[in-house]
């Protein structure tokens, strides 16, 4: 059995500093964006300063949080497409949740769960980013009919719905799985963590 | 009207809770425009600009009278002309005061995201209160009579307030107060929906077979309300819809959904802490054996 002491690289400097960019972006994005869902969520207006202000800045900050997410986006594509032995994995979802995890097929850098998430993700970004320009009042709302607007409206209030919902199980994962978050913070994981969790991974790098 | 009003409100944007008083009948007012009475000389514009101190830009005519083409942040009233052949070849020049119609049930209120930002009072008018407007632009979204317009300079919404700080002290609309041949009425909207009535049967017996009061229920009735000479096409005046009501699409967004997903939100936070203490974390042995 080889070495399972030490660390493996699993992130770059700048893919976690755009990770965390984009982080910090959706928590004040969802917060003032809630706060025009349900007027239960208004007083989170004060996270950027006010009603109007909220207004103004909710989709400027929405523009840079979709560019730095494409860029990370587009870099981690190809790891996510999803694989027959993802679908398996995906079946078995319940020993996922039970943490059997020895019952569970070998994954590679991503699990089924991680890549759904990863399209979750994609698709309620893009929905967000197109039916947000559509409702962007002060810039472009007048390009459009009425009724496109209504259904801009629609899509972005359940897309942002969608979102934060994979935010939560994609939150609730690293604190789930221990030995995650380092991942994101330090840019390395345990020889034994990658090992366990991305067998397929482990032993394509280069060790 | 000349006893002054409580403007209590029944309809707050934005508000959960419910209001202590409800709309009442009894105290409804309206703006009755008759069609059939109207010339096109547009005091009442003049009336509105003067009483609102509104002073819009003075632009450039586009072919038709309409004068602005449109309304805008400063123009909360204007007069669309329309010029309709009849189906015996002749012409018929169709005026018609477009504005807020002052909704019993208010898709810009529904639509609205802001607290306290538009409001309908007891007596059935629906009012922007600037200080609570925050520019989203989501009244105009709800509105199913496209009524009104986001200012570019201040970033709030406008529109027709039916004279709400007049009727307050006792006053009727400016533009009522000002119109020459009466087209336009100010008052109690049971006496004016029966004042109404009347002036459809009189249009009736001279020939106006199509005749009646535009004041529709989808909306839950309206304080504007038109007498039309072809209230069987009200389309012919400029687009006047004939079954108006908040979109779907509206009553979507704005509706059970956004309750339901809200919960659902919560729910799924719920849901991770509780597995999180049944089930445990998904630790790995650091020592290196694969469980």
């Amino acid at each position: 059995m080889s070495q399972l002491s030490g660390e493996v690289k699993r992130y770059a400097a700048n893919e976690r500093w755009n990770h965390w960019f984009t982080a910090i972006l959706f928590v004040l994005l969802a917060a003032s964006g809630l706060a025009f869902f349900h007027p239960a969520f208004w007083s989170l207006t004060a996270v950027l300063g006010g009603g109007e202000s909220s207004r103004y800045l909710h989709p400027i900050l929405g523009v840079l949080m979709f560019v730095s997410f494409i860029i990370f986006a587009f870099q981690k594509m190809g790891d996510n497409l999803m694989k027959s032995h993802d679908w398996k994995w995906m079946g078995q979802i319940g020993d996922v949740l039970a943490n059997r995890d020895d019952r569970l097929p070998e994954v590679g850098k991503y699990n089924a769960g991680q890549k759904l998430a990863y399209w979750a993700m994609l698709a309620s970004m893009l929905a967000l980013m197109v039916s947000g320009l559509i409702i962007w009042r002060q810039f472009f709302s007048h390009m459009f009919t009425i009724e496109a607007i209504r259904t801009a409206a629609l899509v972005h209030a359940i897309s942002g719905v969608v979102l934060i919902l994979t935010i939560i199980v994609h939150v609730y994962a690293a604190i789930w799985v221990k030995g995650t978050i380092g991942a994101m913070t330090k840019g390395t994981v345990s020889r034994a963590w990658a090992k366990h969790h991305h067998p397929l991974w482990y032993r394509s790098l280069d060790k | 009207m000349a006893t002054a009003q409580t403007m209590n409100i029944v309809n707050r944007s934005a508000t959960t809770a419910p209001m202590p008083v409800k709309s009442n009948p009894d105290i409804a007012v309206a703006k009755l425009i008759d069609e059939s009475k109207c010339i096109g000389c547009k005091a009442c514009q003049v009336a509105c600009m003067q009483w609102n101190d509104n002073r819009d830009e003075i632009g450039s005519t586009v072919g038709v009278y309409d004068n602005p083409a449109d309304l805008t942040t400063k123009s909360w009233t204007v007069m669309r002309f329309n010029e309709v052949e009849r189906a015996d070849g002749g012409l018929d020049w169709l005026i018609r005061k477009d504005g807020c119609m002052h909704c019993e049930d208010p898709g810009c209120l529904k639509a609205c995201p802001a607290p306290g930002a538009i409001v309908k009072y007891e007596n059935g008018i629906v009012d922007f209160v600037k200080d609570n407007c925050i520019g989203c632009g989501y009244c105009v979204a709800g509105c199913p009579f496209n009524v009104p317009r986001i200012s570019k300079d201040d970033h709030k919404a406008y529109k027709c307030t039916l004279c709400s700080d007049r009727v307050a002290q006792g006053e009727g609309a400016a533009c009522a107060k000002s119109c020459p041949t009466k087209a336009i009425r100010f008052g109690k909207k049971k006496d004016l929906v029966e004042w109404a009535n009347n002036r459809v049967k009189d249009l009736k017996e001279r020939g106006y077979q199509n005749a009646g009061l535009y004041n529709p229920q989808g909306v839950g009735g309206t304080h504007v309300m038109y007498v039309l000479r072809h209230s069987d096409k009200p389309e012919a005046y400029n687009g006047l819809p004939s079954d108006p009501q908040i979109s779907p699409t509206v009553n979507m967004w704005k509706g059970v959904t956004k309750t339901v997903l809200s919960w659902g939100m919560g729910v799924a936070v719920l849901a991770g802490l509780a597995h999180y203490f049944i089930k445990g974390p998904k630790e790995v042995d650091e020592k290196g054996h694969d469980a």
